[in-house]
């Protein structure tokens, strides 16, 4: 809970350093109040939480788990930041503070405790992103990323309001364990209001994460945006919208397992077919990751389907493996765009030749999204698929694991770009920051790989 | 206000889901169909207004507030979707002097 007051403190603190033109200032000050905020949540550690604030949210160790990963995350995008906002537009605090609110509404959203704070923290982050992604005010592509997803991040948000006044038109109370109490007193009589409810809400949730059909928007707003916005969009964005998902499914739902499985069953196979085919035929690099980003939701989906006291571990792991990969591929990603000025596959080539840290780097991520053994991601991915077939979805793992083939395709187009395409280039010359990043992405990458115990068995 | 607890409740709530549903489902087809930013935008307006209707209706129904506070939190952050919708939308038109969502066709692949 204190780790939510620093953040939003924080943010307030930062404008005003960007006030008194204290610009060198900002990222240590920045920096600093997210590890602070790190440290708390990290306090509160197995601290058995109560419901606080009348039960409107709860710190237990699911919140406090997801809430460490996506203040770290945000963290490591803050260290590749240096100098890029600079070179958008002279009002820098501003970039800093949006990103740090939006952080604040990610807190409330992996905490919520209450049907309330989910909308209110799924808005806090909206709000603040929608302004992120139209940072470029001059670049049309910026514009019109800025508005699909304003449109379609306002529209889901009615759909996820609809089923939350179903449920409390069923249950008469919009706190967790109320409504959960609601369906384990009525098995049988439970009204068709909450039926529908539960529908709508898979689907304005489904928008949020950008699950397939409801996923035309994802590619564009994630290509259009700066891409260090896409990168904050596709790991600590996602991680959130997939822990208030699992939340409120493992808090409320778990009973009615039976009535929404079948329906995420499906939107699942959707959404690793048309995320991982579609990826295939890009020619950008950015576009790719997009794309890769709808096919891991397809992953992450799984431990919702088989629902269990595994999911959260799963989710959590995979979530991380993911999100460090993507920072490393986002993070080339600027150093090769700022040199070349594209973002296709061919501005890669011969990378490891000039480059050879940066090449290594991103290869690891590479290897990690595609799950190759020895990185995080063949943890993630093993986790996941252990949770389904403990549920005896047999048929969904076979197409799940033809589709980790279909991937390793199109993560493996970059490496080979990198390594055995030569083409004449310069060395890029990338900060110390950059390089930090990196590495220590990279070393976590490995060392989750070869030691997954300290980390699988946190709940 | 006891009367007028008493007259709201007169009416059978399976009315109130009716009305908020069409009125819902008005706000859908407004988002399908239309092409104007600020149409569409008008019609997620109207889907919010009747998941307000709905609450509120569902709050006297089951004589508890917490529906009515819910509400207050849809508008205040209605508005705040607003400023920040209208600050886009503004910043589209003036860069391409329209605001027909069809123009927005630069990102395929």
């Amino acid at each position: 809970m204190s780790s939510l007051i620093t953040l939003s403190i924080l943010a307030i603190l930062v404008l005003y350093l960007g006030l008194y033109k204290a610009k060198n200032a900002l990222l240590p000050a920045t920096l600093l109040g997210l590890a602070g905020a790190l440290v708390l949540a990290v306090l509160e550690w197995n601290g058995g939480a109560q419901p606080i604030y009348s039960g409107m949210m709860l710190f237990d160790n699911f919140a406090i788990a997801f809430t460490t990963i996506c203040i770290f995350s945000t963290m490591l995008i803050l260290l590749i930041s240096k100098d890029y906002f600079e070179s958008i537009s002279e009002h820098v605090a501003e970039y800093y503070t949006l990103i740090l609110f939006s952080l604040a509404g990610i807190l409330v959203m992996v905490s919520y405790h209450n049907l309330t704070m989910l909308f209110i923290g799924v808005e806090i982050m909206s709000v603040s992103l929608y302004i992120l992604a139209g940072i470029r005010k001059d670049d049309f592509k910026s514009n019109e990323a800025a508005l699909k997803y304003f449109l379609m991040g306002a529209f889901s948000t009615g759909f996820l309001l609809f089923g939350i006044t179903l449920l409390y038109g069923a249950t008469g109370t919009f706190d967790l364990t109320q409504i959960r109490d609601y369906v384990i007193a009525n098995p049988t009589g439970i009204s068709p209001l909450f039926y529908t409810g539960i529908t709508l809400l898979i689907i304005g949730l489904c928008f949020k994460v950008g699950a397939a059909p409801f996923h035309f928007w994802t590619p564009d707003v994630y290509e259009g945006s700066p891409t260090l916005i896409t990168a904050f969009m596709s790991t600590v964005v996602k991680t959130a919208g997939f822990a208030a998902f699992l939340r409120l499914f493992l808090m409320c739902f778990a009973p009615l397992h039976d009535f929404w499985m079948p329906a995420l069953l499906v939107i699942s196979l959707l959404t690793l077919f048309v995320g991982n085919v579609t990826a295939l035929y890009q020619h950008s690099f950015k576009r790719m990751l997009a794309f890769s980003s709808i096919s891991h939701v397809g992953y992450m989906l799984f431990a919702i389907v088989a629902l269990g006291v595994n999911s959260s571990n799963s989710v959590f792991i995979y979530a991380t493996a993911y999100s460090i990969a993507s920072i490393v591929a986002f993070a080339v990603l600027i150093l090769v765009k700022r040199q070349t000025g594209a973002d296709n596959f061919d501005s890669f080539n011969g990378l490891a030749k000039k480059n050879p840290f940066i090449a290594f780097t991103l290869t690891v991520a590479m290897l990690s999204l595609a799950g190759i053994p020895l990185t995080a991601g063949f943890i993630g991915k093993f986790m996941m698929f252990s949770t389904a077939l403990a549920e005896y979805h047999i048929w969904l793992v076979i197409l799940a694991v033809l589709n980790a083939v279909i991937g390793i395709f199109y993560y493996l187009r970059v490496i080979v770009a990198m390594y055995f395409k030569g083409a004449e280039r310069n060395e890029i010359q990338s900060s110390s920051y950059f390089n930090f990043v990196l590495g220590f992405s990279a070393l976590i990458t490995v060392v989750i790989g070869v030691y997954p115990g300290f980390i699988s068995s946190l709940f | 206000m006891e009367n007028v607890t008493q007259a709201l409740q007169g009416v059978p709530l399976n009315h109130y889901i009716l009305l908020s549903a069409i009125i819902f489902a008005i706000g859908v087809i407004g988002v399908l169909i239309r092409r104007n930013a600020i149409v569409i935008f008008m019609s997620i307006e109207l889907m919010l207004n009747a998941v307000n209707l709905l609450l509120t209706a569902f709050s006297v129904h089951h004589n508890d507030a917490s529906g009515q506070i819910f509400v207050f939190f849809i508008m205040a952050l209605a508005a705040a979707e607003v400023a920040v919708g209208l600050a886009i939308i503004v910043m589209i038109f003036r860069n391409t002097n329209s605001t027909d969502v069809n123009i927005l066709n630069k990102l395929k692949w």
